[in-house]
């Protein structure tokens, strides 16, 4: 264990190179040149920083970790609370690693007010990462709702045509789940008197006020998830985002609203998320098989996998409200998979996007004889979102089924069927981009992965195989926190009878 | 050795896999039989060594996933049956490799071709030296990608990538059982490995498990479950209809895969899942059905096709309903002796037919060949190796296999055994009649096909007929050589602990004990057949026409493969399609998003236009208003106020 404030420096590093970024000065060239070099080598640093949070990490332990404390607001007791336990461990650390890829993925892509573009991404990290270390009610919610802002920047100023309605459309979608999230955690706040959440994670909350909390809360993570029928807003916003913005909502910004679940919904309000499980199961089984048939009849790329996104997501969910070790660490594991997975195939639809300015599916076919490299990347990541064992989505996919299958075999069944599903539609767009025959003179001459290409697709697919083959090295830290509130929750599920009664009776899925 | 065994092959495929940039043919063809070749000596001599002293090994790598009680390592499980697997894996996949050297020379890309049978080898290897569910699920679904990657292998063909996805989606269908079957094992005992599954079998036969709210059970159910990924990959009726369009792909890959191994993983499972399978008499009833209607229905459309690669297709449908009607039967044993045999003589047949399609430059229509015997003596030789040991003549390796299943089935003693014995009957007929109405109509005949082809007809390099030859080898000598260790008296021994037969369920044993009409019949079927396909394609060309003419509704059934594919298009593909778009512009599009943000967006606007409209900026609409709230307000105040 280090005594130097580690978290407070992964969280705060990449704010620093962009503070340094905005004292650049000279040319417009020689500033987008030192602003990008500025960007990649602060979002390096602050990967390395943050792969040490990994090996200092003690695994046995389920509580917060490289905790740092002192005082801020006292006068509400709000106090700059920061640490890490298993469940958030990797999701910092999947910030950190997606951020040097965008960073190198908008490398040449992005044109105009590059100096800008680099700030915004070093501050998304800052907030990204900071959201998932907060300890205090008010600093995660500082940081929760931050992220909005670089991220309607990033899509409404560098997205494509439609940018304004898609980045509108996502502030407005996500903000007024935030909003109502703000009046539960003032509520949260009189109720206990405390912002702080590992206190808040032992206190007992009236079962009444559970439910009106849980409401709340979840108004705002469906949206971030997105869970159906919240999530409208993630084809478009995604479509007109640039490559890097899709793949840091899609890696990132998304796991925000799962984090969301474990760590308030299921922590700190058990009696409501267990009134609510049926409502999520169904909400998720449609996820599942209904944007699984919408993905199969897209005609954009990026609405394709979008719409997968939102497939995945809703295993992530089952996995999490279905309350066992394995479907909670699948949830988890689930969640750091489809991170590097689809933010991997925006990438690989970024590549084409590039050269040909286009996300029809038509427009392409026979890529495959111009593009080997591209073909076998693209490949692998379509297989890992496929789920086929030995890739990281199988993992996380099989242990929440698994897992779910526990306590409820409809939902498991009917939440498998997505993996037929996901199959159809991710092998249907591999063979109408990559396979068939060359037609169309333009992509006669469509060039193959350059260097920079391969060096972002390369760490990706390393991982991809790694968390495939050798998942133990991820669900080792895992154990502990997962058991720790896996017992806690089951332990209120066990002991509650009356309050179950008292919950007015909503459509419940069979158990 | 046992780990280089099956971890050479991915070796192969990897270095293979580096050449593919380069274009280094000859080495790519030297790493990849290489491996193979030395990973089939290494089988050998641990068959010798497991089978010889019958002690399983494991051999365990490393933890794979670890998440609560579960517990999965990366593990080889090396018993008698696991030995055989490998040894029939390795032996039929060298062979394959080896005559890949001759039939892939004029394709340009050789080492990707090489890198994915090596691929496919270690995957499929890795399917039967799983140690517990998780594993061998992660080779099922191996050697799905590897077929996938090579049906689809010529990718510019529109065909063939609509058959690579086919295979894959339909055999997910298949996995997605397979799936449900391994989380209902978990629910049942705690544990995916499979010793300690095996031990507590017997303790669980009378546990019964909800599922979807119903009371089943539970082995029976989880057994039925990991039966349809059994059927998937078998391509047992229902789920077969990707294995004909599978013949897409180059032909060593269907003789390797959709013939002599992956197919036949289906046939292992429930053999290695034994244990389980013989506390669920229910669900051996249902393999014994599905395997006995799939064997005569396969056979009853191979009777009438006329691409050549499909007859054997449909062949290799038809033979592994044999192998689960015996497995359903609970001779494990005769299952597994006839997919070694099946291996040999399908893979011999497959690759005979690839040389005959490498000679026509590239003609797989039987219509369109005839006559060729002659420029073809090798090829034809072999052919008829082949075709006699399918169709089970006396002393040919088919004749031991597939009569021990049949008297296996009559030996059940029960109303399925029946079931399967008869059809496996009539199966046979058909067997012996479209064997040799392939023969007939390639080898035989005047030539069919134009002069520029028939000038090109050559006979195939050795590189391709000798392994034909070590095949035919094996398809001659196979059976009289495994009958005594696989069904015969040596059985027990050989097996070990690696199959489970309950008393009572011996139907194996009451095999040998048959009337000698039963044992009979097979062989009298058989030549029956064959003499039917002499009359009608030697003696009487003309009848086939005749035929098909005055039963023309039969006719066109079998020619359409029992309508399975139109209606699997009408009742699946393109629902999903329409209910898909429908989903998305309606649901997403209409509902959604009109009533969500953009209702809310519009509704915002038009009140917002609305309450400009108001102000309009005439005084007198301004007093007008105020007039009428002064009434307004001075009236609810005389009424409620005051009144």
């Amino acid at each position: 264990m280090t005594n130097w404030p580690i978290l407070s420096l992964v969280t705060f590093l990449p704010l620093l190179g962009a503070v340094l970024i905005l004292f650049i000065r000279g040319d417009a060239v020689i500033v987008a040149r030192n602003a990008k070099s500025m960007a990649l080598w602060t979002s390096t640093i602050t990967l390395v920083v943050s792969v040490f949070l990994w090996l200092d990490f003690e695994t046995a332990s389920s509580s917060f970790q490289f905790v740092e404390k002192s005082e801020w607001i006292p006068a509400f007791g709000i106090s700059y609370h920061m640490g890490v336990d298993g469940i958030s461990l990797f999701l910092v650390l999947l910030s950190t690693f997606l951020t040097p890829i965008c960073v190198l993925a908008s490398w040449d892509t992005i044109k105009t007010r590059v100096r800008e573009y680099m700030i915004a991404f070093l501050v998304l990290e800052t907030l990204m990462v900071g959201m998932f270390c907060a300890l205090d009610l008010f600093v995660f919610y500082v940081f929760f709702e931050g992220v909005l802002i670089p991220m309607f920047l990033i899509i409404g100023v560098w997205g494509g045509p439609r940018r304004v309605y898609a980045a509108f459309k996502f502030f407005l979608y996500t903000l007024i789940g935030s909003v109502l999230m703000l009046l539960a955690l003032v509520t949260i706040y009189f109720e206990a008197g405390t912002t702080d959440i590992p206190v808040l994670l032992r206190h007992a909350f009236d079962p009444e006020i559970q439910t009106w909390l849980w409401l709340a809360f979840f108004a705002s993570f469906a949206v971030k998830v997105p869970m159906w029928p919240f999530h409208t807003w993630l084809p478009d916003a995604h479509v007109e985002a640039p490559t890097a913005g899709s793949v840091i909502l899609a890696g990132v910004l998304l796991k925000m609203g799962a984090y969301g679940f474990i760590r308030f919904s299921m922590g700190m309000l058990p009696e409501a998320s267990v009134y609510f499980t049926p409502f999520i199961y169904t909400l998720s089984v449609i996820a599942v098989i209904y944007t699984s048939l919408v993905a199969l009849a897209q005609e954009d790329m990026k609405k394709l996998i979008a719409y997968s996104s939102v497939a995945h997501m809703g295993f992530v969910t089952i996995g999490i409200f279905a309350a066992t070790t394995q479907s909670m660490e699948g949830a988890i594991f689930q969640m750091l998979s489809h991170g590097v997975v689809s933010g991997a195939l925006f990438l690989c639809v970024g590549v084409v996007y590039d050269r040909i300015h286009s996300r029809e599916i038509t427009r392409y076919g026979g890529l495959v004889h111009r593009m080997p490299l591209y073909a076998v990347a693209f490949m692998v990541f379509t297989l890992a979102s496929v789920g086929l064992p030995g890739t990281s989505g199988f993992v996380g996919e099989f242990l929440v089924l698994l897992g779910t299958f526990q306590v409820n075999t409809v939902v498991a069944t009917l939440a498998a069927t997505g993996v037929v599903l996901g199959a159809a539609y991710m092998l249907w767009l591999y063979r109408r981009v990559m396979f068939g025959q060359l037609v169309r003179e333009d992509l006669r001459t469509i060039a193959d992965l350059e260097l920079r290409e391969v060096a972002i697709l390369a760490p990706l697919i390393v991982m991809v195989l790694w968390l495939g083959i050798y998942p133990s090295a991820f669900l080792a830290p895992m154990h502990a926190s997962v058991a720790t509130n896996i017992n806690r929750y089951q332990a209120v599920v066990a002991g509650q009878t009356a309050p179950a009664a008292k919950l007015a009776a909503l459509p419940a899925g069979t158990r | 050795m046992y780990t280089a065994a099956v971890l050479l092959p991915l070796l192969g495929a990897a270095i293979a896999g580096l050449m593919i940039a380069h274009s280094r043919d000859r080495e790519a063809q030297v790493v990849t039989c290489g491996a193979v070749g030395i990973a089939a000596i290494f089988s050998i001599v641990i068959l010798l060594q497991v089978a010889g002293d019958g002690t399983p090994r494991t051999i365990e790598l490393f933890t794979w996933i670890d998440s609560g009680e579960l517990n999965i390592s990366w593990a080889l499980k090396f018993d008698t049956l696991s030995a055989v697997m490998v040894f029939v894996v390795t032996v039929c996949a060298t062979m394959i490799h080896i005559y890949s050297i001759g039939y892939m020379s004029h394709d340009p890309s050789i080492p990707r071709f090489m890198a994915f049978l090596n691929l496919f080898t270690f995957f499929m290897l890795a399917l039967v030296t799983a140690e517990n569910f998780v594993q061998m699920f992660f080779g099922w679904e191996g050697v799905g990608l590897s077929s996938y990657l090579l049906i689809g292998f010529w990718y510019d063909r529109n065909k063939a990538n609509a058959a690579s996805i086919k295979a894959f989606l339909v055999n997910r269908i298949g996995d997605f059982g397979f799936v449900l079957g391994i989380m209902g094992v978990f629910l049942l005992f705690g544990t995916l490995s499979f010793d300690p599954v095996f031990d507590a079998a017997p303790a669980m036969a009378d546990r019964s498990m909800k599922f979807f709210g119903w009371e089943f059970h539970a082995l029976t159910l989880i057994c039925l479950l990991l039966f349809i990924g059994a059927m998937g990959k078998s391509a047992q009726i229902g789920l077969h209809t990707w294995l004909p369009d599978a013949m897409e792909g180059p032909t060593p890959v269907s003789a390797l895969i959709h013939a002599a191994t992956m197919v036949t993983a289906g046939v292992f499972m429930v053999a290695r899942l034994s244990p389980l399978f013989e506390y669920a008499p229910a669900a051996l009833t249902v393999v014994v059905i599905i395997g006995a209607t799939t064997a005569i229905f396969a056979a009853s459309v191979g009777l009438v096709q006329n691409d050549i690669k499909r007859v054997i297709a449909y062949s290799t449908c038809s033979q592994l309903g044999y192998m689960f009607f015996a497995a359903g039967v609970s001779a494990y044993g005769a299952a597994i002796f006839h997919l070694m045999t099946h291996a040999f003589f399908k893979a011999l047949l497959f690759l005979g037919s690839g040389s005959v399609i490498h000679a026509m430059s590239g003609e797989q229509d039987m219509r369109k060949m005839g006559g060729l015997w002659h420029r073809l003596p090798w090829t034809y030789a072999l052919m008829w190796i082949g075709s006699l040991a399918l169709a089970g003549i006396p002393f040919f390796a088919g004749y031991y296999s597939k009569d021990i299943i049949l008297e296996a089935a009559w030996g059940a003693h029960s109303a399925a055994g029946q079931y399967a014995f008869w059809l496996g009957i009539l199966a046979a007929f058909m067997t012996a009649f479209y064997s040799w109405r392939l023969l007939f109509m390639t080898f035989h005949g005047a030539p069919r096909a134009d002069h520029h082809t028939m000038e090109h007809v050559h006979e195939s390099p050795p590189v391709m007929l000798v392994p034909l030859g070590v095949l035919a080898t094996g398809a001659v000598v196979a059976g009289a050589v495994g009958y005594y260790f696989f069904v015969g008296e040596g059985m027990a021994v050989f097996w070990g602990a690696s199959l489970k037969v309950l008393e009572g369920h011996n139907a194996l044993e009451a095999a040998h004990h048959v009337p000698t009409g039963v044992a009979l019949l097979p062989t009298v079927v058989a030549a029956a057949g064959i003499g039917l396909a002499y009359v009608m394609y030697i003696m009487r060309p003309e009848w086939p026409g005749l035929v098909a003419d005055r039963l023309r509704g039969l006719y066109l059934f079998l020619l359409n493969k029992w309508y399975f594919d139109e209606l699997y298009d009408r009742v699946f593909v393109f629902p999903a399609h329409v209910i898909g778009r429908g989903l998305w512009k309606s649901g997403d599009g209409d509902l959604i998003d009109g009533v969500g943000p953009d209702g809310i967006a519009a509704a915002t606007v038009q009140l917002a236009q609305r309450a400009s409209r108001l102000q309009t900026g005439y005084i007198y609409h301004y007093a007008f208003v105020m007039l009428g709230g002064v009434v307004a307000i001075v009236t609810w105040y005389l009424i409620v106020r005051l009144g």
